[in-house]
């Protein structure tokens, strides 16, 4: 944590960029009519930053996320992942959605463990270096409080910790990039604050570059540092606001007349466009 | 203070005993009972002849003469059935996937599949007899093409609700197709499947009957036939019931194997 904090001390210029968007457009094609989704949106986020997309529903930040994955082709612009363009599903992703799509006949270790299954470089060592590997999940998931649920099945467990599963599997195979898209958009307030206390604490510890797509303002502040508002079809980036809140954050610092002053600029600029 | 102990006395609660591990049994054979019983009653207070509708003391007592026949001709069909049903379960299992995984086949197989389910099968047996002979050929064939179809179906409609986002976190894992199906596709399949086998396991029975009384010289089916004709209804009755025992005993292992291996649902 405390690596954590001097980093933010530190100018931008001394972090590497990790993704790249360049001119990226988007267009669906509306029974034969192009639509543009998406306008030359270009932006970089460093290495290990966090960092929010939000904006008006059907504005296209679930596509720029699909876009880092590789799960969606990007047919306008570049998007580069250290200076690479990104035009197949990187293998150092890790992805959480709203619907935490834990596989229902895993219990929740399984569940976590299911990327090293996958991933080529931990799919050989699995095996023969298994007890490290369920150690780890152990620890990942005692971190987010599901340490005594790890037998425990999806429909077992409650919204907030099936999402916290969720992370865990996002996370279990040391991605270098972490994609949420709404991870907390269908849990109560509560809970959702207390997930976002245990993102962070999450993101602190892995240290991977983070883009979270979200429609509440307050989480994407908490959480980010740097939070891009996308406007109304077809979008562009409308405002860029740097968050300089000091880290870790508490739930305390939602009441500070800082970071009141930035949920304001962001509902105006959300609001106007 | 006063404490009200109602609820520790012994009393006795329906829910309970629903709720109880043994209710899988008792239930069912009290089911059982008062259906025989109840038979047993209309049959005398209406004083219903024996050929027309014997009753349950009337079937149970062809059993010293008859039993031995009927159980080595129950085999018979038992052994059928469970070779078409056998030949269902591959065959459903694959087209089903197929339906499932390729555009092409789901054009192309799935239309044919639901043109020929429509065919009554027992408009086939005469056509199989002339085919393929009297015998076993007929019953296995008839049981598969009965069970062939909810297999397929179910297996079908199971791939193709897979959430597309749980392939997604595979898909960006850079899973290949197989390991999609491996993870995800097959595992989510299989409530669906065993689903259908309780179906088609039904189906292979009424399958394999129909042939029998139409091209067999052994099974269920043919006694249930000939005894008949020979106005020994007493005889097709406990014909029926060894059917009934099978069907019941076929459906409960596979609901067992269907809490062992899908225990998530």
């Amino acid at each position: 944590m405390v690596e954590h904090v001097s980093r933010q001390v530190s100018p931008q210029v001394t972090t590497p960029t990790a993704l790249e968007f360049r001119d990226v457009g988007l267009t669906y094609d509306v029974s034969g009519s192009p639509m543009p989704v998406i306008e030359n949106v270009s932006f970089k986020i460093s290495q290990s930053y966090f960092v929010s997309v939000v904006g008006p529903s059907g504005c296209g930040k679930t596509s720029l996320l699909r876009m880092i994955s590789g799960l969606n082709p990007v047919k306008q612009g570049t998007v580069y992942f250290h200076g690479e363009p990104i035009n197949k599903p990187l293998q150092s992703v890790g992805i959480a959605f709203q619907n935490p799509v834990l596989l229902p006949w895993r219990n929740t270790i399984n569940n976590v463990l299911l990327p090293l299954e996958i991933v080529p470089a931990h799919k050989k060592k699995l095996k023969s270096q298994k007890a490290r590997y369920i150690a780890s999940a152990q620890e990942l998931l005692s971190t987010v409080g599901l340490k005594d649920f790890q037998t425990y099945y999806p429909w077992q467990l409650s919204g907030g910790m099936k999402q916290r599963a969720s992370l865990c599997r996002a996370l279990i195979h040391n991605p270098e990039i972490l994609l949420l898209d709404e991870p907390f958009g269908a849990l109560d307030a509560f809970t959702r604050e207390e997930m976002w206390e245990m993102l962070q604490r999450l993101w602190v510890r892995s240290q991977c570059t983070s883009v979270l797509v979200t429609h509440d303002l307050r989480e994407a502040i908490f959480l980010s540092d740097t939070v891009y508002v996308m406007g109304q079809r077809p979008s562009q980036i409308v405002y860029t606001l740097k968050v300089d809140l000091p880290r870790p954050r508490t739930l305390d610092m939602c009441f500070t007349p800082e970071f009141q002053r930035m949920y304001s600029e962001l509902r105006q600029y959300i609001q106007r466009n | 203070m006063v404490v009200v102990n109602s609820s520790t006395s012994p009393k006795f609660s329906l829910d309970k005993m629903l709720t109880s591990k043994r209710a899988v049994y008792i239930f069912p054979i009290i089911t059982a009972i008062v259906v025989f019983v109840l038979w047993e009653v209309i049959v005398r207070v209406f004083g219903i002849a024996e050929f027309v509708l014997p009753a349950p003391s009337a079937i149970f007592a062809e059993i010293p003469q008859w039993g031995g026949p009927v159980l080595k001709n129950a085999w018979t069909t038992l052994f059928t059935t469970l070779v078409g049903f056998g030949i269902a379960l591959v065959m459903g299992v694959l087209m089903g996937f197929a339906i499932g995984y390729s555009k092409l086949a789901s054009l192309t197989l799935y239309p044919l599949l639901i043109g020929f389910n429509t065919i009554p099968k027992v408009a086939l047996v005469p056509l199989m007899s002339i085919w393929f002979g009297i015998g076993a050929v007929p019953a296995v064939i008839t049981a598969f093409l009965l069970a062939v179809f909810p297999i397929a179906v179910n297996v079908a409609s199971g791939l193709a609700t897979v959430e597309s986002e749980m392939q997604d976190v595979l898909v960006a894992l850079g899973a290949n197709r197989f390991e999609i199906f491996q993870k995800v596709g097959l595992p989510h399949t299989m409530p669906y499947l065993f689903a259908s086998l309780k179906v088609a396991i039904s189906q292979a029975f009424i399958g394999s009957v129909i042939a029998e009384t139409v091209a067999s010289d052994g099974g269920i089916g043919y006694v249930i036939l000939s005894a008949s004709s020979n106005f020994n209804v007493s005889l097709a009755f406990l014909a029926l019931l060894a059917l009934a025992v099978m069907g019941v005993a076929l459906y409960s292992i596979f609901v067992m194997l269907e809490k062992r291996f899908v225990h998530w649902v």
